[in-house]
């Protein structure tokens, strides 16, 4: 015999058969862009330029020679990071993303020079120069890293969002991975148990088109990262990652579903990232049409100059704002440059907490 | 100010390349984010991307120049304000001054010996006191009733895993917790080792003390991952900031008849991982003592039981705080011919071996390592130095063993004391093999200890 369908199924309560994955979609399109007072919009072009500048910085200081390994850009992606972070209870929520993480920090408040100083391995980095690129966090603004094992922040962040449900603490945990990362098992086993526990969690996709080289289409069965949660039962959203505006709008949507104990959410944002993968891609991959297009006609930052000066914004002013970003960003490439880097002695430090 | 534009490297370890091309000529307008040129090496070409705006002035290397070493100033830009083709090239001593990786940048020669902390005598078990009553305990028993006496005592701890509530344990190891401490803190978990791992090691990043059961520990090779790149590494990583109060546990090596992928020994792929903490206990008094240590420790803690003595019955103390050191080795036999150090459900097999050897006058000291990882060095070298004679017997392959580890210690450290080649007595190098008279030549026994030590003794 046929098995029922599931709706069908008597065991099965009437919210569970009412529960729809698009319900949050639906909410989201009806007010699809944040009303922002004028001082929040300037706050977040400003916060989104200084990722932007700070960013530059280090792929010139990479070039130099003074940040070494793997160094991660998140040129294109800033309204992603400033529009979810916008919207936290920077109290009690914790956000934990993947080795793409200065723009993260940043989005925090956390001093710009600090984090250039552990891109160049000195004592004054945020690790003490130990972690580097890939390895900062700040238990202090709970950001909890800088993972540099795609994927692993998502179990990771289950846990965090087990802790904030343990405590009763109200907080919520934002997980941030990218399109390569959605494609890893154990994603997908944390979904499982977020959904089935009611954790609060929201998992984003930060789909920046391409996993190192390799385009979504070439890696994924299904491109339409939102819709993967479906599974697990667990509501997906579809956002323009490259509208600040729209991505604070779905956060205050998803937030508020998850607050209110319904378990997690899947945001998909949909970016572009400008630079390669790493500082060393041979951008053999897509042509750089398609970059500039991006560029051009759908820049986060760009996007809001246009809707400020609409609103009645002073160019004048805007560019005062830049001309203050380009002074902090260098006086952190200074002070990345200048600061010693770690006694020797540190090796030894920070191995094991206690002392057996 | 007029900027200067200096050769880019690609990657840390480029030190010249060729200036394949220029995108902008002198005079045009630049903006950040504009390609100016392209760079390329043997390995890759690379975009050069302005990070600040102005007018490109004079272009001081030409297109296609190759060898161009890395920092040399190839273009100069002028800010507002200034005509770019008044810029001058700047004196080629600043080209040599750039810093970098691998580069002595800005920290002066440390007067300061770089020293690696010593290692230090470590404290030996509290005393018991006189009078204290003795009871006869399984190490199941020990086990749940260290768990569940730190889940009173701590209300962050909390125990998942696989079958631990409902079903009592798949091993009975965490029976009667779900009734004393409920659901939110005894958490069945799907058959997800990767995931759950994960959670449990965010969980103890985000403040709370998880107790991770595996159903064996070879279904944590799933979650390795997390053991050692999440847990042991995130402290280091990040300078100190965040802690990781997590213990790991289930059953390790071999069980009985159960085939190759369900027995196997993980102490020495554990112990090799700095920012672990590696236990293995034998018996209950160790169990119990061991596993509370563990679950108040705040680094992670790799705790390795056995499946094949859950169910031995040892004498335990009466004690309200039964809590042992970490690191530290215990002589659970003394002697004065030879050392056998040994560890889990070895311990057993080294216990009878001297019983053997004893009857035939030979008086071994049997040392329990206890923890894996801080290894106590000290116990066994002073045992060498009285016995100058040391074998190892471990329940696990030979290869790249905690064996082999205390051989190298010997080496190193006890050379001079050695009357005998250091020996070790493992399992068979083999995946092991099902069939009963198979199993039973892979595995270590008492004989082959007994065997080992009369060798060293000279008396085979």
């Amino acid at each position: 015999m046929a098995k029922a369908p599931a709706n069908n199924d008597p065991a099965l309560s009437e919210q569970d058969q009412d529960f729809a994955l698009r319900s949050l979609q639906e909410s989201f399109e009806q007010n699809k862009r944040y009303d922002a007072s004028k001082e929040e919009m300037l706050r977040f072009y400003e916060q989104m330029l200084l990722i932007r500048r700070f960013e530059e910085r280090a792929g010139q200081l990479y070039g130099l020679g003074l940040i070494g390994g793997f160094c991660h850009l998140y040129i294109g992606q800033e309204a992603v990071a400033i529009g979810l972070q916008s919207a936290l209870d920077n109290d009690t929520d914790s956000v934990i993303t993947g080795y793409r993480d200065h723009g993260h920090m940043l989005a925090y408040g956390i001093d710009p020079k600090i984090i250039m100083a552990e891109l160049t391995g000195r004592q004054a980095g945020i690790s003490k120069g130990k972690g580097g690129s890939m390895h900062m966090f700040s238990t202090e603004h709970k950001f909890y890293g800088g993972h540099g094992i795609v994927g692993a922040q998502v179990a990771l962040g289950g846990g965090l969002a087990l802790a904030h449900q343990y405590n009763d603490d109200g907080g919520l945990c934002l997980a941030y991975f990218g399109d390569g990362a959605a494609n890893q098992g154990q994603v997908y086993e944390t979904m499982n148990m977020a959904s089935l526990w009611k954790l609060p969690i929201v998992f984003v996709v930060e789909n920046n088109q391409y996993a190192m080289g390799t385009a979504v289409k070439r890696s994924s069965a299904e491109t339409e990262f939102y819709r993967r949660g479906t599974a697990f039962r667990i509501p997906g959203m579809n956002v323009n990652g490259m509208d600040v505006l729209e991505v604070r709008a779905a956060a205050e949507t998803a937030f508020a579903h998850v607050r209110e104990g319904n378990g997690p959410v899947l945001m998909e944002c949909s970016t572009y990232r400008y630079r390669g993968h790493s500082m060393s891609d041979p951008a053999k991959y897509r042509t750089r049409e398609e970059v500039q297009d991006y560029r051009e006609h759908r820049d986060p930052i760009e996007g809001l100059k246009k809707t400020l000066i609409e609103q009645g914004s002073n160019e004048d002013d805007l560019k005062a704002i830049d001309k203050e970003i380009r002074a902090r960003v260098s006086e952190a490439a200074d002070f990345a440059e200048n600061s010693p880097e770690p006694e020797p002695a540190e090796l030894y430090t920070d191995v094991l907490v206690e002392e057996y | 100010m007029a900027i200067e534009l200096k050769m880019p490297a690609l990657s840390p370890t480029m030190e010249e390349g060729t200036l394949a091309k220029w995108l902008k000529s002198e005079g045009d307008e630049i903006v950040a984010g504009d390609i100016i040129a392209e760079i390329e090496t043997d390995k890759a070409t690379m975009e050069f991307e302005a990070v600040d705006e102005g007018t490109l002035g004079k272009i001081l290397i030409e297109e296609g120049t190759e060898g161009v070493k890395v920092g040399t100033v190839i273009a100069m830009l002028a800010g507002e304000g200034e005509d770019a083709s008044d810029l001058e090239a700047p004196s080629s001593a600043s080209t040599d001054e750039v810093s970098g990786e691998g580069k002595d940048v800005g920290q002066a020669e440390s007067e300061a010996e770089i020293t690696k902390p010593e290692a230090q005598a470590r404290p030996s078990d509290p005393k018991i006191p006189d009078g204290t009553n003795m009871a006869t305990v399984s190490v199941r028993e020990a086990l749940r009733d260290a768990m569940a006496e730190e889940m009173r005592r701590d209300e962050r701890v909390f125990i998942m895993g696989e079958e631990v509530a409902q079903y009592q344990g798949a091993y009975k190891v965490t029976q009667g917790l779900l009734d004393e401490f409920g659901p939110k803190r005894v958490i069945d978990t799907p058959i997800t080792e990767y995931g759950f791992a994960g959670i449990g090691t965010g969980a103890a990043m985000g403040g709370l003390r998880p107790i991770v059961e595996f159903m064996t520990f070879n279904f944590a090779m799933q979650a390795i991952d997390h053991i050692v790149n999440s847990a042991a590494k995130t402290n280091y990583m990040s300078g100190g900031q965040m802690r990781c109060p997590v213990v790991f546990r289930g059953p390790n090596g071999a069980a009985s008849r159960v085939g190759a992928q369900h027995s196997q020994n993980y102490g020495p792929w554990y112990a090799s991982v700095p920012g672990l903490i590696v236990i293995a206990p034998y018996d209950s008094y160790d169990a119990k003592g061991l596993m509370k240590a563990a679950i108040r420790c705040e680094d992670p803690v790799v705790f390795l039981e056995n499946e094949l003595v859950y169910g031995r019955s040892f004498e335990l103390p009466e004690l309200d705080d039964h809590v042992l050191p970490i690191g530290k080795a215990r002589i659970v036999r003394e002697g004065d011919d030879v050392t056998i150090v040994t560890y889990s459900i070895a311990v057993g097999l080294a216990l009878e071996a001297a019983e053997e050897l004893a009857g035939e006058g030979i008086e071994a000291e049997v040392i329990d390592l206890r923890t894996l990882r801080p290894l106590d060095h000290e116990t066994i070298l002073e045992s060498l130095k009285k016995t100058n004679r040391l074998i190892i017997a471990e329940e696990g392959w030979p290869t790249c063993s905690i064996a082999s580890e205390v051989t190298a210690i010997c080496m190193e450290q006890g050379f001079d004391y050695l009357d005998a080649p250091v020996t070790r007595v493992c399992n068979e190098d083999v995946p092991l093999p099902y069939a009963a008279n198979l199993e039973k030549l892979a595995l270590i026994d008492s004989e082959r200890i007994v065997n080992a030590a009369k060798k060293v003794c000279y008396r085979d």
